[in-house]
């Protein structure tokens, strides 16, 4: 049975970066159990010679040339900024 | 107990490449305007932008790796790196991982001896974050900080090189470094400049026992801005490990970061918790296949890389001197000038030492001009000589003139000027012939000043040797 | 002259304009009078637009499809006041034919849902019941043209969500071939399986929109060149051999009534000349959904990684960088996004990658493989859309495999890149019920030749009875 321990569930929501209350901890862990168990369900087919798909179309070497496009203007670089410092982008520190 | 200690070192390099626009964008890629001017969409991860992959990156990386003879693959891909960071604005690197443009080639480091061959695990392409700039915050009382953003540097063409671990001592890391260095810098793909961040690397340094093959846990030397700055940092790890070893304890795993501004400093260590970087075939691009001819068209691009010119020179001069010619970017000169038909080694001495020293320009000689010159070397004043030569890079330079003043070697003009400052300067005679033989320094010295520097020293050298007795 | 803008198709408007009979002011305004009066009930939409002028026809945009200048949510709250600095491809390509965007519809969140009940800004109602839901995630769209409240919409397809509200709403809606349509702007879910397309009346409106907004992008170097499409116009099906999988027409939760419905319409489509043969998907249909909510998630938690509070959208304060963005994040995101990001994390993390990413990325090929043999024999597969007709909102929202049963029918030719029309054929108590058409890649035209003539013949009444 493929259910997720609230260890794991901790650990994803910190890998994706999601701060989830308790509650929310309880309750995805019931919920992402139940999913991982139906998708598990992948592993029952045999696929021993079975290359994967990573395209639906079988295309390669799509390139563009190394020719300069215009960049944006600044005011459109920082239109949506929450918050902006000169001509930086300003965030808590890392 | 005393074991002898064998260093392994592995190199991983980051080159930016100097195409026009960036990796999978096509704002400038380079220095330009101020902070954010060269960002779009793309690079600035906006929903629902797209990546597209520079061609002249893709070739460019493949013709480092026919150059390092990797094995260039049928089947490239690029990989998602999945972290989170503030220069990471889609908060994945578009990378690649198990399916890299090249592998499995070598770069072979002349020595005197031959060389050392290094492995090269891969070479691979990728897209460079953007920049942090950590700032205190102004009004605040305890240091606070924020961090501020430019992503201009963000989505320059990255060429990842990582090497097997066949380094075996700091030293020959450094000529590793060096030589990759030149060899992209021919190749015309980066100007690889460490002040400037467009060389980047990183040492893994472990050690174990001569002759066991094992490969003991390594430490991570990260943020070494120069070659010789590496070089020690690498030697001083080396001695801590073997250090630890020789007490009975273990190294651990840990990174160390070094201050590029204070050399001497110790070096701050991490352990990085292992990151989960959930690498996926990037889906918004598909796979590179190299076609035949455009893998031939670049080989056929590459010419003699600057380590096979080192080992086809040294046949003909000395391996030290091969190799500061090349090295110093100029044996393509001193071919040029050996063929206008000046002795090689006497070439390759005055290239290597004078003309370096002048700081001229090798590509704007006239190697004919330059042959004359160094062929005259014996015969016209030092002084001349040496004002002859910072002019070669001039235009329209000719030898002519200079070949004209002659040194004075008659030795019935230049011993009465000997005797009379042997005369002049009794006490460092007798110091002389008392067994200072250094002094002889002194009174070639006087000689060459008393006649203008037109005396040829080495019959100045004799004569005075012989006066003196 | 009063428009019935519930009625009118894009081609019939586009002819009142040529011939002068109404101005593209009196177009425009019919619909935001029609928007005035029907979507305080049916809430279509999450921006309604000014009439910019000129007088092409207007169309509804789902709110993933970026538009410069005009919000652009994807239905969370995390993009609660974003404004595009540039336009999707597809909507660049709409402008350039004079199309003018009329508003923007509502989703379930980042298009993650099959009933718009996911959307942080509430859901939206199926013109024909409104007590149900209009399917999704793409149930704006499918709602405004159902309602009359825009002559056709622009959609987005992952793993069903224009295909599925078009069966639940009762209109015509084209999954296109993986590639021919740009994704440049169209806000990701998951990048392999991601395709706008055209959500319309009647068939031959659905491949005329689909002309005008496919075709390769230099900008999106997943895309192709796309053949000519050709407008539908013949009333037979002879020669079409029509494979009609077993797996997909008996599955589970497959209500009577739809079944009903779709038989009739196969039926009808012998009678046109059509060949009819059973055949069979041994594994597409049985392991679709498991392969989809690996494959899916797993791109998708990787595609929202860049809303971080950092450039654009919702921002949470936090003493550090760390601090902030899990915040933000947590504050953003409604718990389907959250699920999904999980479990695609988990099917990518370390230790776990070949278990489920790698092994649901082998189990596309199977079924790849699976319509690829189909289609050397058939022409077009057909079966329901849906395997019910609308249920009432909040029967399923509290159980994600139910809902995410909902999408049974439709995942696997998405998960082969393959396009897919649905057609309304009929109704069961009282609700529309739609047939799924699926081709091969590059079949649109097949699909829409095969789908007019079809609808032709079935002579659906696309408006709800309750708006006659």
């Amino acid at each position: 049975m493929a259910r997720i321990t609230r260890d794991e569930v901790l650990h994803v929501a910190r890998l994706a970066r999601l701060e989830l209350t308790g509650a929310e901890v309880e309750k995805f862990q019931e919920q992402l159990s139940d999913i991982l168990e139906a998708v598990s369900k992948v592993s029952e087919l045999d696929l021993a010679d079975v290359p994967p798909t990573a395209h639906p179309l079988e295309i390669a070497n799509a390139w563009g040339e190394d020719e300069p496009r215009e960049s944006l203007p600044l005011d459109e670089v920082f239109a949506n900024a929450p918050e902006r410092d000169g001509d930086y982008f300003r965030v808590p520190p890392a | 107990m005393n074991v002898a200690w064998q260093p392994v070192v592995g190199l991983e390099i980051h080159v930016q490449l100097k195409t026009q626009t960036k990796m999978f964008c096509r704002c400038r890629n380079g220095f330009g305007g101020g902070p954010n001017t060269q960002t779009c969409p793309v690079c600035l991860g906006f929903p629902g932008a797209l990546p597209v992959p520079n061609r002249r990156a893709i070739e460019e990386t493949i013709k480092l790796g026919l150059a390092l003879d990797c094995a260039i693959a049928e089947r490239a891909v690029f990989h998602r790196k999945n972290y989170f960071y503030p220069d990471l604005p889609k908060s994945y690197q578009i990378s690649q991982y198990d399916e890299p443009l090249c592998a499995q080639g070598k770069l072979v480091v002349p020595t005197a001896d031959g060389g050392v061959t290094v492995g090269i695990t891969r070479a691979h392409l990728e897209e460079d974050a953007a920049k942090n700039v950590h700032v205190a915050a102004s009004g605040r009382l305890h240091g606070a900080t924020a961090t501020l953003v430019d992503f201009n540097r963000g989505g320059t063409p990255l060429l990842e090189i990582v090497t097997e671990p066949d380094i075996h001592d700091a030293e020959t890391a450094k000529r590793f470094l060096q030589l990759l260095r030149q060899t992209v810098v021919e190749l015309g793909l980066s100007d690889a400049e460490l002040e400037k961040g467009s060389m980047r690397f990183d040492v893994n340094v472990s050690v174990r026992p001569e002759g066991s093959g094992e490969l003991r846990t390594r430490t991570e030397l990260k943020n070494m801005n120069s070659f010789n700055f590496a070089a020690k940092g690498i030697e001083r790890e080396i001695a801590r490990q073997i250090r630890i070893y020789e007490e009975g304890g273990t190294v651990e795993q840990e990174t160390l970061h070094f201050d590029p501004a204070h050399e001497e400093a110790p070096p701050m260590r991490s352990k990085e918790e292992a990151q989960d970087y959930r690498y996926f075939p990037e889906p918004d691009l598909v796979p590179v296949h190299p076609p035949d001819d455009l893998v031939e068209r670049l080989r056929a691009e590459i010419g003699e890389l600057p380590g096979a010119r080192i080992a086809r020179i040294a046949d003909t001069l000395s391996f030290y001197d091969a190799d500061v010619l090349v090295t110093g970017g100029l044996d393509r000169l001193w071919a040029d000038v050996v063929a206008a038909g000046a002795d090689p080694k006497e070439a390759a001495n005055v290239l290597a030492n004078q003309f370096v020293a002048a700081g001229v320009d090798p590509a704007r000689v006239d190697p004919a001009e330059l042959a004359k010159l160094v062929s005259a070397r014996a015969e016209i004043p030092r002084a001349a000589f040496d004002e002859a030569l910072a002019k070669t890079g001039d235009t329209g330079f000719s030898a002519a003139p200079y070949l004209e003043q002659k040194v004075v070697a008659d030795t019935g003009e230049l011993d009465p000027i000997i005797e009379r400052i042997i005369e002049a300067n009794p006490a460092q005679a007798e110091q002389y012939r008392g067994g200072k033989q250094g002094l002889l320094g002194f009174f070639v010295g006087q000689v060459m000043k008393e006649t203008g520097g037109k005396a040829d020293p080495r019959v100045v050298n004799e004569r005075v040797r012989a006066k003196l007795g | 002259m009063t428009l019935d803008t519930l009625r009118l198709t894009a081609e019939e408007a586009d002819r009142l304009l040529r011939t002068k009979e109404i101005s593209g002011a009196e177009l425009f305004a019919a619909y935001l009078a029609a928007i005035g009066e029907r979507d305080p009930e049916l809430h279509a939409y999450l921006h309604v637009c000014e009439n910019p002028g000129g007088d092409g026809l207007p169309l509804a945009v789902k709110d993933v499809i970026g538009t410069k200048g005009i919000p652009t949510t994807a239905g969370s709250k995390i993009l609660e006041s974003y404004v595009p600095v540039y336009d999707a491809t597809v909507i660049a390509n709409a402008k350039r034919h004079g199309l003018r965007v009329l508003g923007k519809t509502n989703t379930d969140e980042f298009a993650m849902g099959s009933s718009t009940e996911n959307s942080a800004y509430g859901p939206s109602r199926n013109p024909w019941d409104p007590s149900r839901v209009p399917g999704g995630s793409g149930g704006g769209s499918a709602a405004a043209v159902s309602g009359g409240l825009a002559p056709w919409a622009l959609g987005s397809d992952t793993g069903g969500s224009i295909k599925q509200p078009a069966a639940l709403c009762g209109h015509v809606g084209l999954r296109p071939t993986y590639g021919t349509v740009s994704r440049y702007g169209v806000i990701a879910f998951a990048s392999s399986l991601d395709q706008v397309g055209p959500v319309a009346k009647t068939v031959r409106d659905c491949a005329w929109l689909y002309s005008i907004i496919s075709g390769r992008d230099a900008n999106d170097s997943t895309t192709v060149d796309v053949p000519t499409v050709e407008l539908p116009a013949g009333e037979r099906l002879d020669g079409l051999r029509i494979g009609v999988p077993k797996e997909m027409n008996g599955a589970d939760g497959i209500e009577p009534g739809v079944t009903e419905a779709v038989d009739r319409a196969i039926e009808l489509a012998e009678s046109l000349g059509a060949s009819v043969e059973e055949c069979s998907l041994p594994h597409s249909v049985d392991y679709g959904v498991a392969c989809y909510y690996l494959v899916a998630p797993a791109e998708a938690s990787s595609n929202l990684g860049r809303y971080d509070g950092v450039r654009f959208g919702l921002r949470e304060d936090g003493a550090d960088f760390r601090e902030m963005i899990m915040r933000t994040r947590d504050a953003g995101f409604g718990d389907e996004p959250k699920r999904r990001i999980m479990i695609g994390t988990y099917a990518l993390s370390s230790g776990y990658y070949e278990a489920y990413y790698g092994t649901a990325q082998k189990v596309r090929t199977v079924i790849k493989r699976e319509h690829d043999a189909l289609f050397e024999r058939y022409d077009v597969l057909v079966s329901p859309t849906s395997p019910t007709v609308a249920f009432p909102i909040g029967a399923k929202i509290d159980d994600p495999i139910a809902m995410y049963m909902n999408d049974v029918l439709t995942i696997p030719s998405c998960m082969a890149g393959l396009p897919g029309l649905n057609i309304p054929c009929g109704l069961s108590q009282g609700l529309p019920v739609g047939l799924q058409l699926v081709g091969p890649q590059f079949a649109e035209n097949t699909l829409f030749r095969a789908g007019h003539a079809l609808e032709q013949a079935i002579g659906f009444d696309g408006v709800p009875e309750r708006l006659r």
